[in-house]
């Protein structure tokens, strides 16, 4: 078992900077999502953690040793970090047994003793009997399983997994998800899991860790990201938050101050230093506006999307037809494009002033 | 750390070993080909430069070179790609028949095409006389002649730019055809308004390649034009070399270097008119839907199958039929045909039978060591990718590049005298031929490891990595096993290549060590045709049953690997 501590990683391929400045600790036993839009340096950062690349700055520490900044640089064999990689990379010329009991016999461990505890890895990800299938002959959940056994094997002190569900059905990822926090369970592993998909970030990690443009948006829980997200990437990239101007009438009391947005005042949840500012932002989703026949933000339907038992509608103030707001309108109610209702907000949050502030 | 030390130190090792071995076939021998122009034996002096510049035979070969290199690539480039447009864009059928036909001719040793032609067009042509056809016996046979040689450089080659156009076509997206059928032009729009102009970088590339070895061959030349008296630059160096030994090697080398750089000339011009245009494809998706020929569907396999008579299987049955004839001139027939020649070749004539053993030795050996260098070369250059590593592929091809004389002129002058300091002594021994097939075949188990390793997903050796396997072991355990079934198949067209090589052996071999392509060459010289023709018959069915018998794991292979496989 080991924690992962990342100091001020930094890394640049020619003129584009991959990873910038990026501090990050995850605690023993701790699993963390790291999760971003692609191309956003989540997979340069894993591929530092295992030792493929090297960092142009900054340091990593794994269970208390450096491994790579301060001229050292300890190669990808010698971490003892596992990794379940995004297509498998099982090894075809190999059976399922051999796959698993690889790490195993590079350790020189005998015969006996691997052979029972690739038994017992097969075991564990429920594939008793496989050890003399050929990666070849098993379906994509079964490959993604002796992935994990062959991960599993070594007892590494880390895990990374590199999208694992990206090549899955939808199907397959719902019982994998459920594997790979049986897993954590189960092993109490420190657990760094690369992914672009948030429903699965959220379903799994203890905290994820933001990336946009190789910087650290927001390192926090799943349910602080949603509720309190640091700056507007991460307002608008969670469960696709609506960013909108505002003005803060009142300091924060209570957790919450008044504000206007679009010329409705407003309570909305903030932080305890929140001071009355002309120009804030504000986070609000669509399940905080509500149409209401009287008062509230006058808007103009640009789009109605049945959605089954309800349609999702696009529409933009009356005043402001650059803003895009989104909701959803249950049925019976609808509203035809080019229709007019009003708005009213129910909650939000108050994007912190601080640009990048990182907790 | 010191883990860290000592597994920088195998990675350190495993280059330096690689640089090195590359360099000593390479860069070492181009290297010694050049010091011999600049200063033979030596010593500073434009002698041998301006006796070899001034002399009119060097002109006159030049002019032959560059008259059959021209000619030759012309027609290879004509047949290869009209075959290549027939077999991959219309509906004919039996096409992976058709590929492995048309290919043979480029697997089977120039000299053996030239020897099969001769015979079959010959006054003494047992077919001829078969059907009673044959010219009086006196008579000039019609290919000793430029007209001839440049027939048979276009059959040998053509080949070579039907495999090119082919993988080009194959790469072709289908929508590309579709959006042009759809807008509204016909099939002969299409192939002359989009496709032929996409595969002009493949039709580029693929003249180059012939030029560079029209001008390099010499069986064609040899055989056809040596009787004739119509030199060409490398047999005009092997009869300066074979009349006057290696006194006159610093003339020779300036001779080779004329062809290196007719071919060069090639490569870059190729490299000017590649560069002219961006022809890039950025999609790949399914090859084109073929073209119905409709009733001309029977027309055209016709045609081709009679071509493929005609370059392919009556050159072969008239090799054939010379063999089996007791004596020149004799008509064959059930009562005079014999085996008397294969007897004789295999058990009675002493360098004949040395020559098996020679041959088989050298091509087992060249393949042996490619195949083992190409992967951690294949390695370096493709997944340790550095600034250098283009440079050690650069390095590994310029043997091949360049025509064979090339190289075994450089040999010559790099082993003539005992190496210093490790005092070896390889020079008139079958050594000097070994590492020279070395150094000239490794890229041929080069390039198919290659692309092996480029269709492998590199997350495999890191797997193995984070596993914690040193190089050596992934080496080992991994990437050799992952990769071996494409560079084993390179290794069996080194053997094919090399097992009846001629080129390189002509200039390199000495009583003892002669090669099978050499006493083919020597008995057709001292007129014994039916003795090289009974040879060569054998040459010939070895290469088949190896063609058949790869075919058989052609499934684990990445395609492309072996040209006659479709």
């Amino acid at each position: 078992m080991a924690g992962l501590k990342v100091k001020n990683l930094t890394k640049r391929f020619a003129d584009f900077a991959a990873l910038s400045d990026v501090s990050l600790d995850v605690a023993d036993g701790e699993f963390v999502a790291v999760l971003g839009p692609s191309g956003c340096g989540k997979t340069t950062l894993l591929r530092m953690v295992a030792g493929f690349e090297q960092p142009d700055d900054g340091e990593i520490t794994i269970g208390g040793k450096v491994m790579s900044g301060a001229g050292i640089n300890v190669q990808p064999e010698n971490r003892k970090v596992g990794i379940v990689f995004q297509n498998y990379a099982l090894w075809p010329h190999m059976n399922v047994a051999e796959n698993v009991g690889y790490s195993l016999r590079v350790a020189k461990v005998d015969k006996a003793t691997r052979e029972k505890r690739v038994e017992e890895a097969l075991a564990l990800v429920n594939l008793q009997g496989f050890g003399e299938r050929r990666p070849a002959n098993l379906s994509g959940g079964q490959r993604q399983r002796v992935a994990l056994a062959r991960c599993l094997v070594a007892a590494p002190s880390l895990v990374l997994f590199d999208e694992p569900l990206a090549n899955l059905d939808v199907h397959l990822r719902a019982a994998m998800e459920d594997e790979f926090a049986a897993f954590h369970k189960r092993t109490g592993t420190t657990i760094v899991y690369i992914t672009h998909d948030q429903a699965e970030a959220m379903a799994l990690a203890d905290r994820i860790a933001v990336l946009d443009h190789g910087r650290l948006m927001q390192f926090a829980t799943p349910r602080m990201l949603y509720e309190e997200p640091a700056n507007e990437m991460v307002a608008s990239f969670i469960a696709q938050g609506m960013v909108l101007p505002a003005e803060i009438l009142s300091a924060a009391q209570d957790g919450a101050c008044r504000v206007r947005i679009l010329g409705q005042e407003a309570v909305l949840r903030c932080r305890p230093d929140e001071i009355a500012r002309a120009d804030a932002k504000v986070c609000v989703r669509a399940g905080d506006l509500e149409v209401v026949e009287m008062g509230g933000i006058p808007i103009r339907v640009k789009r109605s999307i049945y959605r089954g038992g309800g349609s999702r509608i696009e529409a933009s103030p009356a005043e402001r037809p650059d803003i895009e707001l989104h909701f959803d309108l249950p049925d019976p109610a609808r509203l035809e494009e080019g229709t007019q209702a009003r708005l009213a907000i129910r909650t939000g949050w108050v994007i912190p002033r601080a640009e990048g502030a990182v907790r | 750390m010191l883990d860290t030390k000592r597994h920088q130190g195998h990675d350190a090792a495993l280059i330096a070993t690689v640089t090195v071995v590359v360099a000593a076939l390479s860069i070492l021998p181009m290297f010694r080909l050049g010091m011999e122009i600049i200063a033979p034996q030596g010593r500073f002096s434009t002698t041998a430069l301006q006796s070899a510049l001034s002399s009119s035979a060097t002109w006159v070969a030049t002019w032959h070179s560059l008259q059959v290199g021209i000619g030759g690539t012309l027609l290879a480039v004509i047949l290869g790609t009209a075959v290549a447009l027939l077999i991959s864009l219309t509906d004919i059928r039996f096409r992976s028949a058709f590929v492995l036909l048309f290919v043979a001719p480029l697997l089977i040793a120039p000299q053996v095409t030239a020897l099969a032609w001769l015979q079959l067009f010959g006054p003494a042509s047992p077919f001829l006389k078969l059907i009673g056809l044959a010219p009086p016996l006196g008579s000039r046979n019609p290919l000793y002649s430029t007209g001839g040689i440049i027939l048979l450089l276009g059959v040998q080659y053509g080949p070579l730019v039907f495999l090119i156009v082919r993988a080009g076509l194959r790469k072709l997206p289908r929508e590309l055809v579709e959006a042009g059928l759809s807008s509204g032009a016909g099939k002969w729009t299409v192939l002359t308004t989009i496709i032929l102009p996409l595969m002009t970088p493949s039709i580029i590339g693929a003249t180059a390649l012939a030029f560079v070895s029209c001008v390099g061959n010499f069986g064609i030349p040899a055989f056809l034009g040596i009787p004739a008296n119509y030199l060409v630059l490398p047999t005009l160096i092997y009869q300066r070399l074979a009349g006057a030994g290696p006194s006159v090697l610093s003339e020779v080398a300036v001779l080779s270097m004329l062809i290196g750089i007719i071919a060069m000339a090639g490569i870059f011009a190729q490299d000017y008119a590649a560069r002219r245009r961006d022809y890039r494809i950025v999609s790949t998706s399914l090859p084109a839907q073929p073209f119905a020929l409709g009733r001309w569907q029977i027309a055209v396999e016709a045609g081709l199958a009679l071509l493929i008579l005609l370059v392919l299987v009556l050159p072969l049955v008239g090799l054939l039929l010379t063999a089996l004839v007791p004596a020149y001139g004799v008509p064959l027939n059930w009562q005079t045909a014999t085996l008397a020649n294969f007897k004789f070749i295999l058990t009675e004539h002493g360098a004949a039978s040395r020559a098996f053993g020679n041959s088989i030795g050298l091509s087992l050996a060249a393949a042996a060591f490619a195949v083992v260098l190409a992967v951690p070369l294949g390695y370096l250059i493709t997944w340790r990718e550095r600034w250098w590593t283009k440079f050690l592929n650069l390095s590994a091809e310029l043997p091949y590049a360049l025509p064979g004389v090339v190289l075994a002129i450089a040999s010559l002058l790099l082993f003539l005298k005992p190496v210093p300091v490790i005092g070896l002594h390889i020079y008139n021994t079958i050594w000097i031929i070994l590492y020279a097939y070395l150094a000239r075949f490794l890229v041929l188990a080069l390039r198919p490891t290659i692309s092996g390793l480029h269709q492998i997903d590199r997350a495999l050796e890191e797997a193995a990595q984070v596993a914690g396997a040193g190089l050596m072991r992934r080496m080992r355990t991994i990437i050799f096993p992952l990769v071996a079934p494409a560079t084993l198949a390179g290794g069996v067209l080194i053997f094919m290549t090399a097992f009846s090589e001629l080129t390189v052996s002509a200039l390199l071999w000495a009583s003892g060590s002669e090669t099978i392509g050499v006493v083919i060459f020597s008995f057709e010289q001292g007129g014994d045709s039916s003795y090289a023709a009974a040879i060569s018959v054998l040459v010939v069915a070895v290469t088949f049953l190896l063609m058949l018998s790869t075919n058989l794991f052609a499934r684990h292979l990445p395609s492309g690997v072996l040209p006659w496989r479709d």
